[in-house]
């Protein structure tokens, strides 16, 4: 029996559950170009992928929030972050025979809020006339682990709703105000949830619930119309900000006309002066944020990044000391 | 007579009771009989569906790609398993040789409560301790740690069972080989050991059944990985921690994955479990001898 | 197996090079043995030291666990572990008792064999399969069918009120139950079988049930070593972290109801170590440890004190 081929080298890297279908098809199809490099990626959620990546435990880490202020001077060296995939996240909700749900932004942020308890509720109710809407509990699922997915999400809550910026906040891990709500680790976990809990509801990355098929809700964006959570209406958000950096991120609520309320990106963080491997490690990031390997963003359900992000993206990375 | 009529009565109740204690008992029995053979169940089924060679020779497949298998969690798991033990004979063999060679006293009953101590802290704990000796220092997850973590949690069972089996073994073995002239040393090794191998052997296989399927450790010393890793000293898919991954995903086609390596493990804890009591047997009729 | 008494003491003269060179290697192993075990509690201690001297006992106390204010309280884990170690307890004490009466004393031999191999069996699964399990089938009957059937009878207390979500103290406390019960049922069984037959065939001269001698003289008399099992099947039930992390619905808060999710002191560590990127945040999460490790300290010595009391100087 031949012993299993080892890859020359192997580059680690942790973080965002966001990204991981993305991620996931990337490196595989980078890895069947390349034989003898193979990234290993593990999806332990943004806030896993900072610490291990500040405590030099891995290559690089992925999160869907960039590092702040604190988190960079508490890196042992000078951190380069990129953009590196754009989705959305739809609120899958699971409602035996309901396959359409429409949800204001304000309702959405009471539910979460814990103000809103039942399906039948009659502000749910007078936005979905003629659903017969069961009388069951909202069950909200939220994430357990750090997680830059929260992140974007709170973000989106506290620019709605006063009441959540004041009360809760925005963050990778927030005190979730709604009662009995439920923990699950990773995007993964939040669709598992949802999947096998009828009247549940959950903020997952848009390809999670493409994957399983589950439903997702219609939201009305601030421009006042009703989107879906598809390819389009989150270009449509990411386009009202041309310029984004790891300082000015947020697309989050954008006025746009035809703009996904929860969109946002996802970045990768590298070191400067990585520890060892740096070559290898520039190929594959570059590689990731440029044509080819944006490529693979659709067949998984993600947005290709904007041209003119790609270009700053490969400035930046030019950075890098290899 | 009346009185003895009302004694009859009152046996006829005691008696009612008695057996409507008795089925209670036996239910309980059974509740615990039949919750092993329906989680089994589901197991089997479940599980052996995913199980073929593709499974257990492939390396996992991406999300969305269907098919692929955790040939490497296998491979990680006989490698972090095989260092363990490497560690742990040693160091779990020395320990119940001097405790049986210096049965009383603060100092071996100072070591019998460690051991004990030991045996009961939770394994989350001592993945704590391996992250902090083995993966913080060093700045990298790897298979080590992992294989220090499991070392840790079979020691107790090493030590307590070895010391025992080492004491079976009859004065009379021991002091035969003494009077030929041969130093302690040699005593214990080419004798008394030999011996007690079978029953310390039986030790080892159930020591080895107890952390196959411990999961918590592995969370931050191994890491996990998607592709075939052979050096201990980077991070390792584990076939248990990728059970767990895979159990919390919503993709159909790994959560039956999960089953598949949910199966595994079973088999694999069934078969230790059944060597262990072969070799009991063995240390059984060695000793009858 | 006889334990026998060690003998060696006049004759462990170390006399050959060989010898010392053996003892020498016994030593250094035995050496290795204790500073691995001292140096875990060390680990533990230093580790979790800023996070005792920030917060101090309040950390037992304080119920808010805020990654971002780090902002750390212990007690909303506390009582989840509490609690699903409780109903856990309760459960397999009620059921493994009774087991191990029926062992002891009625069953015959075709039947009792082979129902304690499968009893202990239950300890042979480990533990990610429970926690399988646990989420595919039992969540999901407990909110299609157990859940509501509880709450249809007992929903007007607190315990049993509000929604059903699956996953939450009831199903990872009935899991734990299922993983403590061969220890329960085990031990007890031996302690039971342990009581001499003159006190049973006493009991019955005087005019008892067998069922009545089991119960009330049997029993009583095993009393302490069978709550000696039940202490140490708690420990157990203490310290399990994956089989609960997959179904405890991971929320860290105190609630009436035993369907609400919850959090437990291993879960929380599972969980959340590998991203905690302060260093007050891993060292809040190493006090956890540091709190769990000594609970289990003092249960699994208190448990060995009672069973060793009635079953001699063998070990459990």
């Amino acid at each position: 029996m031949t012993l299993p081929a080892v890859a020359a080298t192997q580059l680690t890297g942790a973080g965002s559950s966001f990204d991981y279908p993305f991620f996931s098809k990337a490196f595989y199809v980078y890895n069947q170009k390349n034989p003898d490099i193979t990234v290993n990626y593990q999806s332990i959620g943004s806030g896993g992928g900072i610490a291990q990546f500040t405590a030099r435990n891995v290559d690089f880490g992925a999160t869907d929030v960039p590092m702040n202020a604190g988190e960079l001077a508490r890196a042992p060296g000078t951190v380069l972050q990129i953009p590196v995939t754009l989705g959305g996240e739809a609120i899958a909700y699971n409602l035996p025979g309901v396959t359409t749900i429409h949800l204001t932004r304000q309702v959405l942020a009471d539910i979460y809020l814990g103000k809103i308890l039942k399906w039948n509720d009659p502000q749910i109710a007078k936005l979905n006339k003629g659903v017969n809407l069961p009388d069951m509990a909202i069950v909200v699922v939220h994430r357990s682990d750090g997680s830059g997915t929260s992140y974007i999400f709170t973000d989106f809550l506290s620019h709605v709703s006063g009441e959540w910026k004041s009360k809760v906040g925005t963050g990778k891990s927030v005190s979730w105000p709604a009662p009995s709500s439920v923990g699950a680790k990773g995007n993964e976990g939040v669709a598992g949830q949802v999947k096998s809990t009828p009247g549940a509801i959950g903020y997952i990355e848009m390809a999670y619930v493409v994957e399983n098929n589950m439903t997702a809700a219609t939201l009305q964006n601030k421009a006042g119309k009703w989107v879906g959570c598809i390819p389009e209406t989150v270009a449509a958000a990411a386009a009202s900000k041309p310029e984004v950096s790891p300082t000015n991120f947020s697309i989050v609520d954008s006025a746009a006309a035809d703009a996904y309320p929860i969109s946002g990106y996802s970045w990768v963080v590298v070191y400067k002066k990585p520890a060892d491997r740096a070559k290898e490690l520039y190929d594959v990031l570059s590689w990731l944020v440029g044509p080819q390997g944006q490529a693979n963003a659709k067949s998984v359900d993600y947005v290709p990044l904007p041209r003119n992000v790609q270009d700053a993206a490969a400035a930046t990375l030019k950075q890098m000391q290899r | 007579m009346a009185q003895s009529a009302s004694k009859h009565r009152n046996l006829a109740r005691r008696r009612i009771v008695g057996w409507l204690g008795v089925s209670v008992a036996l239910a309980c029995a059974a509740i615990g009989a039949i919750c092993l053979l329906i989680i089994l169940g589901y197991v089997i089924v479940q599980g052996a569906g995913a199980v073929n060679r593709d499974f257990l020779t492939q390396l996992p497949h991406p999300v969305g790609v269907p098919g692929g298998g955790v040939g490497n969690g296998i491979l990680g798991t006989f490698i972090i398993l095989g260092i363990a033990t490497a560690m742990a004979v040693p160091i779990g063999l020395l320990t119940a040789i001097y405790l049986s060679l210096f049965g009383r006293g603060p100092i071996p009953e100072g070591l019998r409560f460690l051991s004990d101590v030991l045996s009961g802290v939770p394994s989350i704990a001592i993945g704590l301790f391996a992250y902090a000796v083995l993966v913080a220092p060093l700045k990298h997850f790897s298979a080590f740690s992992a294989s220090f973590a499991f070392m840790m949690l079979m020691l107790p069972l090493l030590v307590r069972t070895s010391e025992q089996a080492i004491r079976s073994v009859p004065q009379t073995v021991r002091e035969g080989a003494l009077a030929l002239g041969m130093s302690n040393f040699r005593a214990t090794v080419r004798i008394v050991l030999p011996t007690a191998m079978p029953a310390i052997i039986t030790a080892l296989l159930l020591a080895i059944a107890r952390v196959i399927g411990e999961t918590a450790p592995l969370l931050f010393t191994a890491f996990g990985s998607q592709f075939w890793e052979m050096n201990p000293n980077k991070p390792m898919a584990v076939l248990a921690l990728q059970v767990f991954t895979y159990a919390i995903t919503p993709y159909a086609n790994w959560q039956q994955q999960a089953w598949g390596g949910a199966l595994l493990l079973i088999g694999a804890v069934f078969v230790l479990s059944l060597g262990a009591r072969l070799m009991l047997r063995r240390a059984m009729r060695g000793l009858e001898a | 197996m006889q334990n026998a008494e060690p003998q060696f003491r006049r004759v462990a003269r170390f006399v050959s090079p060989a010898d010392r060179g053996f003892a020498a290697v016994v030593y250094a192993g035995s050496i290795l043995f204790a500073l691995l075990i001292v140096g875990l509690f060390v680990e533990l201690v230093l580790g979790s030291w800023p996070s005792i001297v920030k917060f101090g006992p309040a950390f037992i106390f304080n119920s808010s666990w805020d990654p971002i204010t780090s902002k750390f309280g212990a007690l909303p884990m506390i009582f989840g572990t509490v609690m699903t170690s409780l109903i856990a307890i309760v459960l397999a004490a009620f059921i493994g008792i009774m087991a191990a009466v029926f062992l002891a004393d009625f069953a015959p031999r075709w039947l009792g064999q082979p129902l304690s191999f499968l009893i202990e069996l239950l300890a042979a699964v480990p533990s990610v399969v429970y926690g399988l399990w646990g989420l595919f089938v039992l969540a999901p009957f407990m909110r299609t069918t157990i859940g509501p059937a509880l709450q249809h009878v007992l929903g007007w207390t607190p315990l049993f009120s509000g929604p059903i979500v699956g996953v939450g103290l009831l199903t990872a406390g009935i899991i734990l139950a299922l993983m403590i019960i061969p220890t329960v049922t085990a031990i007890s069984r031996d302690v039971i079988a342990a009581i001499p037959r003159d006190l049973r065939e006493a009991s019955m001269a005087l005019g008892s049930t067998k069922w009545e001698t089991a119960i009330r003289v049997v029993l009583p008399a095993a009393r302490v070593g069978i709550f000696g099992a039940c202490v140490l099947a708690l420990g157990r039930a203490l310290g399990e972290t994956i089989a609960v992390t997959m179904v405890i619905g991971n929320r860290p808060e105190i609630s009436a109801s035993l369907f609400a999710p919850s959090y437990t002191l291993a879960s929380v560590i599972a969980n959340e170590f590998t991203e905690a990127t302060t260093s007050i945040y891993i060292s809040a999460l190493i006090e956890l440890g540091l709190i769990l490790f000594l609970v289990s300290i003092v249960v699994n010595a208190l448990a060995r004190l009672m069973i060793w009391s009635v079953r001699g100087s063998e070990r459990v």
